[in-house]
């Protein structure tokens, strides 16, 4: 089928190179997308987003969307979940609006994805042959990899970092907490999905501390030095929150060597115990385990790919999109996801056609709520330079150390017309 | 033959010939550096640039409007600004205009 394709089009092209029948290509490049069929693995960001625009971009084209939930939860705005700012509901997304633009959406899981044989297999025995792949895999934790933490671990001090039954758990034993218990969260170092996602974490328990549980402490023991937006929450925290945070950094002692969740305690690399009434541990991570079996990792874990097109740069014809890509200086985040399935749903419509896609541009906009009516964030501008990913000299970068209370409430407000636009713009709903 | 010897001839015509063809069916055969360009705009400002919440619409508001507004972002941006400077400092002329165009062409 392929090979029919691009030779038909390969003598189109030698046709119209020669000057003739140029009006009949539009009708012919029509046909070459309805007889193709994309396959999207994964319904987040990435892949929801993918979808929906190829859809926009290509009225005929077939399409695929496997996932396994029949709703998604988003990580974004768990943290506002946790502080009690917002309802499951809000956060949980369904794909109606995908099957009524005749998007066909099955509820499996991809167990194979052979590049070579470009075939799916799913959990549910069914084999899916695909022109071109999406592949928004997610995360994946790294049991193990901080000693002591595993997958029975996670029920007993969750780690919260994919929204759905952890963030659930971690918000029953926050609400199962007595006033003037210590919240500790164990922060990973190297690369993570949402780097200001545990100060935002932090923020919001803290919210909720403080309206129920004022007495309680919040002890954030960290990996890494420094940290994304840092100023910014720092001073957010001391307004609102008084001395209820306490952050340690690694040259404090702060980098956690080993987990014992059934004591709720932790040791630090220099033998410090903390011991926590909630423990939440952040931990290290990879990307989703389908990308390791479709053979687009490297030996980082991560996903490497084509700057301009998302495709992955070992396996020809599967576009790798969202967290699991290694496609700094972007962050890992749902609004990253969401441009790069944008780029990589035109990426394939070009290549469908046998054509070159224009210019890839990305943003990132990460707001992050420090308190209800405390926004904060985060923002940048990226393009292919023809070798690498790379931010747009002079954009970007976080909201003024000095703004006023009126800078930080739109900031607040912002933040929520964010969710519920790229919320629409990925799922269809609000 | 490898596909890439035989992508050339059609991303030739397409430079070349592209204004000849009708504006959709350009459209069907590789989506516009223009919609490229536009497409992070809808994680805020909604899909096609229709907001269905706090942050504004942009769809369909008037070409010049938007040139002038989303200059201003960048070069000397209006008492309240916050994240759309920080946008737009990416942004060239050139690219302002095809924003502009694009999204006064959008449908409300």
């Amino acid at each position: 089928m392929k090979t029919t394709r691009r030779t038909l089009l390969g003598g189109i092209g030698a046709g119209i190179g020669a000057g003739v029948v140029s009006l009949g290509l539009p009708g012919l490049v029509r046909a070459q997308n309805a007889s193709a069929h994309v396959v999207v693995v994964g319904g987040g960001f990435g892949g929801a987003t993918a979808a929906r625009y190829l859809r926009r971009y290509s009225p005929d084209l077939k399409i695929t969307l496997i996932e396994p939930s029949e709703t998604f939860v988003t990580c974004p705005f768990s943290n506002l979940y946790l502080g009690g700012l917002r309802s499951w509901d809000s956060i949980t997304h369904s794909y109606a609006a995908h099957r009524g633009a005749g998007i066909e959406v099955i509820h499996a899981s991809a167990e194979q994805i052979d590049g070579a044989a470009r075939k799916v297999t799913l959990s549910d025995g069914t084999a899916l042959e695909y022109d071109r792949l999406v592949l928004s895999p997610g995360i994946d934790i790294r049991w193990g990899a901080l000693e002591g933490y595993d997958e029975p671990a996670a029920e007993l001090a969750p780690h919260a970092w994919k929204a759905g039954p952890q963030t659930q758990l971690l918000k029953s034993q926050l609400e199962a907490m007595a006033d003037g218990g210590t919240f500790v969260m164990s922060i990973t170092d190297g690369a993570f999905r949402c780097p200001p996602g545990p100060y935002e974490r932090a923020s919001m328990v803290a919210h909720y501390l403080k309206t129920n549980k004022p007495k309680s402490k919040i002890l954030l023991l960290d990996s890494k030095e420094t940290f994304s937006k840092q100023g910014l929450f720092k001073q957010g925290w001391e307004a609102l929150y008084g001395d209820m945070i306490e952050w340690i950094s690694a040259d404090n002692d702060g980098k956690v060597a080993k987990v014992d969740a059934s004591a709720l305690s932790v040791e630090t690399a220099f033998g410090v115990t903390h011991k926590a009434d909630v423990l939440n541990v952040v931990p290290p991570q990879k990307a989703g385990w389908i990308a390791d079996r479709a053979g687009v990792t490297n030996e980082t874990g991560w996903v490497p790919v084509k700057g301009n097109t998302f495709e992955s740069v070992q396996v020809p014809g599967i576009y790798v999109v969202g967290d699991a890509t290694i496609a700094a200086p972007m962050p890992k985040s749902g609004f990253c996801a969401n441009a790069q399935g944008k780029v990589a749903a035109a990426a394939i419509i070009a290549d469908l056609a046998g054509a070159e896609p224009a210019p890839a541009s990305f943003v990132n906009t990460c707001y992050s709520l420090v308190g209800p009516e405390w926004g904060i964030s985060v923002a940048g501008v990226y393009y292919f330079d023809g070798e690498k990913l790379a931010e747009r000299e002079g954009s970007g970068g976080v909201s003024p150390i000095e703004a006023d209370a009126a800078f930080r409430q739109a900031e607040a407000v912002y933040g929520a017309g964010w969710y519920a636009s790229i919320s629409a713009d990925t799922w269809g709903t609000v | 033959m490898p596909p890439f010897t035989m992508r050339l001839p059609v991303r030739a015509f397409l430079a070349t010939f592209a204004f000849a063809l009708p504006a959709t069916a350009y459209a069907d055969a590789t989506v516009s550096e223009a919609q490229i360009l536009a497409g992070p705009c809808a994680s805020c400002h909604g899909p096609g640039g229709q907001s269905p919440g706090a942050i504004p619409s942009i769809a369909g508001l008037p070409e010049a409007d938007l040139i002038a507004a989303l200059t201003a972002f960048r070069d000397n941006p209006p008492a309240g600004t916050t994240v759309m400077t920080r946008h737009m400092k990416g942004y060239d002329d050139a690219q302002i205009a095809a924003l502009a165009k694009f999204f006064a062409e959008a449908e409300q």
